[in-house]
């Protein structure tokens, strides 16, 4: 448990000190899918009976806990290639969960932050929504998977350039056809069932649902948990092969 | 203290260390001497949980690395070659994240940062971010960090590589004391003078395997006490004897620029492997 939170601490230390550039990097790009898809080409257009920008929000925070909690893993490389300090992890007298669930709990925390300032966003354009114990949940759950899948990636390249085209061929995608701009239920049956298997489809609908009032996904909070813990696994396993 | 026997590791089809065989009593000051390339670094990682080993067995304090990673590294402290600070964090942040690391409770990890900063005759620069600081500081700062947690053995891995001589010879008082209060000491370098003034002991490693093995006077007196370097037009050699009056009738009978001198740990090194150290 200390060293969890040995890893936790360090990686909230770094985030303090940055804490006024990464708010700002957290809002622009939110920011500009607000202005562009939000209000200059979605202002006229309803989806599922709402104005397109309250369809957008929740989908949104659900892509910025994805991005932000993956991002992690572009920390976890500059630690590891550049830094080097991953080697004080490796050569210190703590079990791999300790570090995996230390650096997954910090991506955590950054996506947390990051939907946080979505909803701030949104509020200042007029988007008014409940957001209550589903709708964080489903987020967490979400942010909590891709911190593991991001832990377990940068244990997995080789070097710093590797971590780009991750980005590039899982996030990028996954943020486009995640279910975060349009809805999933609109596209033919093959489409919308190859899109379900993505975590991000999953985390767009329950917190949709949750900040719309409506029923809960069971199924999608669990295919979350799944996907959490099959991705934490992947990472503790992949701690060991990091050396060398 | 440390006891290696027939390790091995290769990368690829580069065979790093090839049997590679050892032991270091508590309390030594042990230098593992090598060129660059010739294993030294890659035994440091494998001792340290860095890197696997292919074949072999390792134990300190009687803990079979493999067996009991994590009680082993609780034994080790590490000073890696290359600086692994946070640079972002101060200095104090560094030594109690690393306390944190090493199950020490807030007050143990005070008083230890404490006293470990004021060991390396840093206490003054606590709060200093680590990237504002100066290659020999941020070294002594990577040494009061691997201290930090009480290790019977510390291993440095080249501890003064692109250090300038005067820093250079600060650290190595900072080595010494450690040693003499009581911690043992693993060093690897490749700078013959650094071995000598350190160590009582000294291990050869080239190519993966250990060459020579003893005090260094030991190893030196195998040569000979006298070494004499001829210039001439087939190039450069050397010759050894074990008193001066026949060094004297050795340059005597050559008819060459001749230099006398005192035989010295590269002379035994060079003669061991046929490579010279950089």
């Amino acid at each position: 448990m200390t060293a969890l939170l040995a890893v936790y601490l360090r990686e909230m230390l770094i985030l303090r000190r940055r804490l006024g550039r990464q708010i700002l990097a957290m809002g622009v790009s939110p920011l500009l899918y607000v202005l562009t898809f939000g209000l200059a080409l979605g202002g006229s257009v309803q989806v599922a009976g709402r104005g397109y920008l309250e369809f957008l929000i929740p989908g949104l925070a659900a892509m910025s806990s994805m991005t932000q909690a993956f991002a992690m893993a572009g920390e976890i490389n500059v630690a590891r290639f550049y830094l080097r300090v991953f080697e004080e992890f490796q050569a210190a007298p703590i079990p791999r969960i300790s570090y995996v669930l230390g650096e997954t709990l910090a991506g955590l925390t950054r996506a947390m932050l990051a939907i946080a300032i979505v909803l701030a966003l949104g509020y200042l354009f007029g988007v008014r929504l409940y957001y209550g114990p589903a709708f964080w949940a489903a987020l967490a759950l979400n942010a909590f998977a891709f911190a593991s899948l991001a832990v377990a990636m940068a244990m997995l390249v080789k070097t710093h350039a590797d971590q780009a085209l991750l980005n590039n061929f899982i996030i990028t995608p996954m943020a486009f056809l995640g279910g975060t701009f349009f809805p999933l239920e609109s596209l033919p049956g093959w489409a919308r069932g190859a899109l379900n298997l993505l975590p991000l489809s999953h985390a767009s609908k329950a917190a949709r649902n949750a900040a719309f009032g409506l029923g809960t996904p069971l199924h999608s909070y669990a295919y979350l948990a799944l996907a959490g813990l099959a991705f934490l696994l992947l990472a503790i396993w992949a701690v060991s092969k990091a050396r060398d | 203290m440390l006891r290696i026997e027939n390790l091995a590791k290769s990368f690829g089809p580069t065979q790093a260390l090839r049997g590679l065989s050892l032991t270091v009593g508590r309390g030594e000051l042990f230098a593992f001497l090598g060129p660059n390339g010739a294993g030294k670094t890659t035994t440091i990682r494998i001792l340290n949980g860095l890197s696997r080993l292919d074949s072999g067995k390792a134990m300190i304090d009687g803990l079979d690395i493999g067996a009991k990673p994590l009680a082993v590294k609780r034994q080790c402290g590490l000073v890696a070659q290359h600086t692994n600070l946070d640079g972002e964090l101060t200095v104090w942040e560094n030594l109690d994240l690393h306390g944190r690391l090493y199950g020490l409770g807030r007050s143990e990890r005070r008083r230890r940062a404490q006293e470990h900063l004021d060991y390396v005759e840093m206490a003054d620069r606590a709060k200093s971010q680590v990237k504002t600081l100066s290659g020999g500081l941020k070294r002594r700062l990577m040494i009061a960090r691997a201290l930090m947690h009480g290790p019977n053995l510390l291993f440095l891995d080249e501890p003064t590589v692109g250090l300038d001589p005067a820093i250079r010879r600060r650290i190595w008082a900072l080595i010494k004391k450690i040693n003499q209060d009581g911690v043992t000491v693993f060093l690897t370098t490749h700078y013959i003078e650094e071995a000598e003034f350190l160590a009582f002991r000294v291990g050869f490693i080239n190519e993966g395997r250990l060459v020579a093995d003893g005090p260094p006077q030991a190893i030196m007196d195998d040569l000979g006490q006298w070494a004499v370097d001829t210039y001439g037009p087939g190039g450069h050699a050397t010759s050894f004897f074990a008193e001066r009056s026949d060094a004297g009738s050795f340059i005597q009978s050559q008819g060459l620029a001749c230099s006398v001198r005192r035989v010295n740990l590269e002379d035994a090194f060079l003669s061991l492997t046929g490579r010279r150290l950089p």
